[in-house]
């Protein structure tokens, strides 16, 4: 049997739409979610005698990302043609950089359990976006809205430097949390406004030069860039292992099957035919612009994540986990000042309000629930009014509906029972029902008591005070003899 | 040297069906384009820079301000073939 040990290689191509008012080239709106080719101008649609002009954002933009991403802005850039016929392509050219990019040369600082690892960045360069196709499932037919056409767009390239899937996903977030700092784009895979391909190759340890290299799309969620590359990375192995060759393609995942199947072989790649855009002229970019720029990014993620290690005394982990995401790194900053134990903070919102964000599939700034709420739900545990159980329910009622922990507490009569009387009361019942187990606790079964504290909750519908509850009902039972 | 393998291979790309003799007819035209640029390549250019575009202009911008766009029925009256509100095409899907 093959004992052979394979190493993947595996660089990954992002494409970052920019929220700029307009397009790259024109005046139209540039924005998600218009009615069907209401937002188009003969420069977008590539009628004859149109000239683009390039917008000024777009550029700064672009600008902001390269220097964020550590790149190299090459001082004189300029615009290519990249030919090719498709219907969602008006003018059967997308406007692109090829030899004189943007920037080049950066990288990406990915932190896990192994330690931290930069990840090289080939190139950040601009282009134009296609328009978006639709297509027919009953007829052969397909539709077309342009007004996606002409939206500026970054492409982001890795170097092959990634090693397994999981450390693509790991580049993918961090990525993804830096671009998101920035405030240049919705960072939206799901609206398409962060789209990702990869390229994976594998070889035999004692290769040296890579192995053949498969390009991969389709994949809508950064899981789905995951599972895409686990499975190549499963069937390139295998063809390997049993002697075979791999051929150089371009696969398309299929999320439902969860396989990748072939799109393209090399002959059959495209022949782009890149040349100068003779509408648009050269452009240079002093270093006085890229340092006003510098000078104006926000803190990064991994600046924010060693100030809240210092200011707050979390641990690594739990820093890295809260500034990962734009939404809730913020959100924890506001709640800290309303209520300053950063830790149970922390464990709150990456315990249950992560769970409950990713269980449905949600954002963390979808979340209803304001600084203010949590910072009072936490104080009503620290009070007693409610007990740490109670108060997980109480958090997803405050996810859904956006309402105050108080309010939620009252109206559903969830305050704690912490009067001994009370809960003496229901553990005289719970004594009476259970004859057998309290015989159990009294011949020395520890475990009877689990049982009885689980019943004793039934009946107070989780709202006796655990600590009270607990000390109560072992002096009783001490005093039982039997 | 360009052949007719070639010529068949920008035609294809181009998307244009050529006529029987035209294979021959474009490489002797593409041929003779080439030998005249050819000629370009004799003169010294060492030490001087690639230009990539004809005019002396850089940097030209566009405030990022909203303008007008097309009415959309405007937008689509070039379309070959519409429906609703897009424009309507064979089936593609590569
Ligand atoms: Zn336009």
């Amino acid at each position: 049997m093959d004992k052979q040990v394979y190493i993947t290689t595996i660089g990954l191509e992002v494409h970052l739409q920019i929220s700029t008012k307009t397009k790259a080239f024109c005046g139209c709106a540039n924005e998600f979610g218009r009615e069907p080719n209401s937002s188009t101008c003969p420069v977008c649609l590539g009628l004859p005698g149109s000239l683009p002009v390039l917008n000024k954002k777009y550029l700064e933009h672009a600008i902001k990302v390269a220097v964020a991403l550590d790149c190299k802005i090459l001082g004189s850039m300029k615009f290519d043609r990249k030919n090719y016929f498709y219907p969602d392509l008006p003018k059967n050219y997308q406007i692109s950089q090829y030899d004189m990019p943007l920037s080049t040369g950066g990288s990406v600082e990915i932190t896990s359990t192994a330690g931290a690892r930069r990840i090289g960045i080939t190139r950040v360069h601009m282009e134009e976006d296609a328009g978006k196709l639709i297509h027919d499932q009953k007829r052969p037919l397909s539709f077309i809205d342009y007004n996606r056409t002409g939206t500026p767009l970054l492409e982001i390239v890795s170097e092959p430097d990634i090693s397994s899937p999981e450390e693509a996903h790991l580049y993918l977030s961090t990525l993804k949390a830096i671009l998101e700092y920035l405030e240049v784009s919705d960072c939206n895979m799901q609206e398409g406004s962060l789209r990702c391909d990869a390229n994976i190759s594998v070889r035999p340890s004692s290769q040296k030069a890579l192995g053949v290299k498969v390009e991969l799309k389709n994949m809508n969620t950064f899981k789905g860039v995951r599972q895409a590359l686990e499975y190549e990375e499963k069937r390139q192995v295998k063809i390997l292992s049993s002697g075979k060759k791999l051929s150089q393609e371009t696969r398309l995942w299929n999320a439902e099957k969860k396989i990748t199947e072939l799109m393209r072989t090399k002959e059959q790649a495209h022949d782009y035919r890149y040349f100068p855009e003779p509408d648009l002229v050269p452009f240079k970019i002093s270093p006085g612009l890229v340092q006003e720029i510098r000078d104006t990014l926000p803190e990064m993620p991994n600046d924010k994540r060693l100030r809240f290690i210092k200011e707050y005394k979390i641990s690594e982990y739990d820093a890295a986990v809260l500034v990962s995401d734009k939404a809730m790194s913020e959100f924890f900053s506001a709640c800290v000042k309303l209520y300053p134990k950063p830790k149970n903070i922390a464990n709150w919102l990456m315990g249950d309000i992560s769970g409950y964000l990713n269980a449905n599939n949600m954002e963390f700034g979808q979340l209803k629930m304001s600084p203010e709420a949590l910072a009072e739900m936490l104080g009503l545990i620290d009070k007693g009014t409610i007990s740490g159980k109670i108060a997980k329910d109480v958090v997803v009622d405050m996810i859904s509906t956006g309402r105050s922990a108080s309010d939620i507490v009252k109206d559903k009569g969830l305050t704690q029972i912490a009067d001994a009387p009370e809960i003496e009361g229901f553990i005289e019942e719970v004594i009476g029902e259970n004859d057998k187990v309290v015989d159990d606790y009294l011949s020395g079964k520890d475990k009877a008591m689990g049982f009885l504290i689980g019943q004793l909750m039934r009946k107070t519908k989780g709202k006796a005070n655990p600590q009270m509850a607990n000390e109560l009902l072992k002096k009783r039972l001490s005093k039982e003899k039997r | 040297m360009i052949k007719k393998d070639m010529i068949n291979y920008v035609a294809d790309l181009a998307r244009i069906s050529l006529a029987g003799d035209e294979e021959k007819l474009f490489a002797s035209q593409l041929n003779d384009i080439l030998a005249y640029i050819e000629k370009l390549n004799k003169l010294d250019t060492a030490g001087v820079e690639p230009m990539s575009h004809a005019v002396i202009l850089v940097n030209m911008f566009r405030d990022d301000k909203v303008k007008d766009s097309l009415p959309k029925d405007e937008a689509l009256r070039n379309a070959p073939e519409k429906e609703k509100d897009f424009f309507k095409v064979p089936k593609v899907i590569e």
